[in-house]
């Protein structure tokens, strides 16, 4: 019996201990899920820069050059506020993520748990001017450079900066530079489903399925959680092969008209009972070869 | 052996209510719709997060059933977010700021501020001392589109005009927003550069000064030394000392990623980190009054000792708001 880690990528899981000290499995933000959130803002960025500039044109033209002033400064502002706090005003609501984030299902948080200050937001994106801005001026400077000794200069300056622009990819907690000076992390919203109790008590079942107490004390929790999951997935053959090696190991003959799906589900709800009622006296079962 | 009813239906079937509940109210701030919470919904928010915790526990503690906790794991995740994300109300965070931690953070930095003063002021005395006793050093040190014609072999005539001309007044907010803008965004580059180690913020600094130094030594050279201090004092005290400021917390991260001492080096960078990041949002705030000073209050007032008074008085306020004592901070 096997079954699949719960989590996206193993390598992203972490816990975090609530100030209440309880840990609760976390998972990061992969580097695709990153690089996507970083485009759809850098995306989102450039058209509202586009339409800022079209609306205060249109502005000037409709009102005349002479009272163009007001039009200036909001140009200005809206686009400095677009170039440099973007992503910081957007990361100081309450969701702590930009546009680009929550369309990832991404957000903020504070590695140590606690709350993620004003100022850790503002640092964790000013930091984006040596990540971002610096290499794409330097890219933009490299198209105008005639002498080759400017060339190399840029050249070797694109390599220095590159380092920042790349070092998520060099560290296990995918932390850019703003990250690690900030104390954050960028995490994945969980998507909570309850699902149905497998274990419904039913009647009939109780009568067709009567099993001894050496046939449910034949698996352990660890066996409990992997049949739990073959149940939910509902996958033909894995179900098939693992009734096949449950009846094996219990001794269990099928009647003519018995479905897996009915044994697995009977097996799965008295071996819960077996195991819960074990763990009011205090001994948790954890696998099959545990047997204290 | 008899299926009857287990423990851990029960559970389950006497908090679903409240987890349901938790996760609409959940479902509605993730769409972003918490400002149209109402204040029981406020208060309901951490009791219902504390209820599912604790249900985590508890499930974690009896419970054999792997989704359940899987699904107590996700809403307790979820609901921490907002419990542990939500910051006070805007009014009492900006008091906070002003009257306690920005002070504090300033004072905290104040070696780094002195040794981005030192480098500016040295730096200064050097640009001074080299055009002095060269002009052609002027060249290399001011980039020509930065000198605007104001160069060892212009006239006293147009470096007197660069000091008091260009009124043209209609456009006066125009330019000190683009001023403040540009400022910002300079000193966003020296606090980030500080990452690298701290080094290139010290040469964003020593480059200021020497251009400062270079300006000085011309006019100087002209006997107008009084006159282009009044032009730089006026905005000067408010924009070099923010300027610095921005150095001194990228010196700060640079020094706390390259030293760390005890703690580990994510540690020291996210403590650095905090201070740094509200000196940062203040040096901000400091650059819209340079902004308005420059751009609007240099190009009204044009007598020299009222424009020096302004930029010493601005100085003397900034100094003590930082550096004195006081009674409420503690």
């Amino acid at each position: 019996m096997r079954l699949e880690a719960v989590a996206p990528e193993p390598g992203l899981a972490r816990a975090l201990v609530t100030p209440e000290g309880v840990a609760l499995p976390i998972a990061l933000g992969s580097t695709g899920d990153r690089i996507g959130a970083f485009l759809t803002d850098l995306l989102i960025i450039a058209a509202a820069l586009v339409v800022l500039t079209i609306v205060a044109g249109l502005a000037a033209w409709a009102i005349g050059a002479k009272s163009g002033e007001v039009i200036v400064i909001i140009w200005l502002a809206g686009f400095f506020v677009l170039r440099c706090f973007y992503f910081t005003l957007f990361e100081l609501g309450p969701r702590a993520a930009t546009p680009g984030k929550r369309f990832m299902r991404l957000r903020v948080v504070a590695r140590n748990g606690g709350r993620l200050g004003a100022e850790s937001i503002l640092v964790r994106n000013a930091l984006r001017e040596i990540e971002v801005f610096l290499p794409l001026t330097l890219l933009a400077a490299s198209g105008a450079v005639g002498e080759p000794v400017d060339a190399v200069i840029v050249l070797l300056a694109l390599a220095w900066t590159g380092i920042f622009l790349f070092f998520p990819l060099f560290n296990r907690d995918r932390l850019r530079p703003g990250d690690l000076v900030a104390g954050s992390w960028v995490v994945r919203i969980p998507r909570p489903t309850l699902l149905r109790d497998l274990a419904t008590p039913s009647g009939h079942d109780a009568v067709r399925f009567a099993f001894t107490p050496e046939q449910v004390d034949a698996y352990g929790v660890k066996e409990l959680h992997l049949l739990e999951g073959v149940l939910r997935r509902m996958d033909r053959r894995t179900l098939s092969l693992v009734a096949e090696r449950i009846r094996g190991r219990i001794g269990w003959i099928p009647a003519p008209d018995e479905g897996e799906v009915d044994f697995l589900t009977a097996y799965y709800a008295a071996l819960r009972g077996r195991l819960e009622q074990r763990l009011l006296f205090g001994r948790r079962r954890r696998d099959k070869f545990d047997v204290g | 052996m008899k299926t009857r009813e287990l423990r851990s239906h029960r559970f389950p079937a006497e908090r679903e209510a409240d987890w349901r509940r938790l996760e609409s109210l959940l479902t509605r701030a993730e769409a972003g719709k918490l400002g149209g919470f109402t204040d029981a919904e406020l208060l309901e928010l951490p009791l219902l997060y504390q209820s599912a915790v604790s249900s985590l526990s508890v499930a974690r503690a009896i419970a054999l059933e792997a989704a359940l906790i899987a699904y107590l794991e996700a809403l307790a995740t979820r609901a921490y977010f907002f419990v542990y994300g939500a910051r006070g109300r805007l009014h009492e965070r900006l008091k906070i700021f002003f009257l306690r931690d920005w002070p504090a953070a300033v004072r905290a930095l104040w070696r780094e501020t002195a040794l981005a003063a030192a480098i500016t002021v040295l730096a200064a005395v050097v640009g001074y001392a080299l055009v002095s006793s060269d002009p052609d050093w002027y060249g290399s040190i001011l980039p020509a589109q930065l000198a605007h014609g104001r160069d060892p072999a212009a006239s006293t005539e147009t470096l007197r005009q660069a000091l008091y001309g260009g009124d043209d007044s209609k456009f006066l907010s125009a330019f000190a927003t683009f001023l403040f803008t540009h400022n910002a965004q300079v000193s966003l580059l020296a606090f980030a550069l500080g990452f690298a180690f701290g080094l290139p913020s010290a040469v964003m600094m020593g480059a200021n000064g020497l251009i400062l130094g270079a300006l000085m030594a011309v006019y100087a050279s002209r006997g107008l030394s009084f006159q282009l201090g009044g032009w730089l004092a006026i905005h000067g005290a408010t924009e070099l000392f923010a300027t610095v400021l921005a150095g001194a917390a990228g010196m700060r991260i640079g020094w706390a990623v390259a030293f760390p001492g005890e703690r580990t080096r994510l540690e020291a960078a996210a403590m650095a980190g905090r201070t740094a990041g509200t000196v940062m949002a203040g040096v901000l705030v400091m650059l819209v009054f340079a902004g308005v000073l420059e751009g609007v209050a240099r190009q009204l007032i044009k007598a020299d000792l009222v424009r020096w008074a302004i930029g010493a008085s601005s100085l003397v306020l900034w100094l003590a708001y930082f550096y004195l004592p006081s009674e409420r901070r503690r």
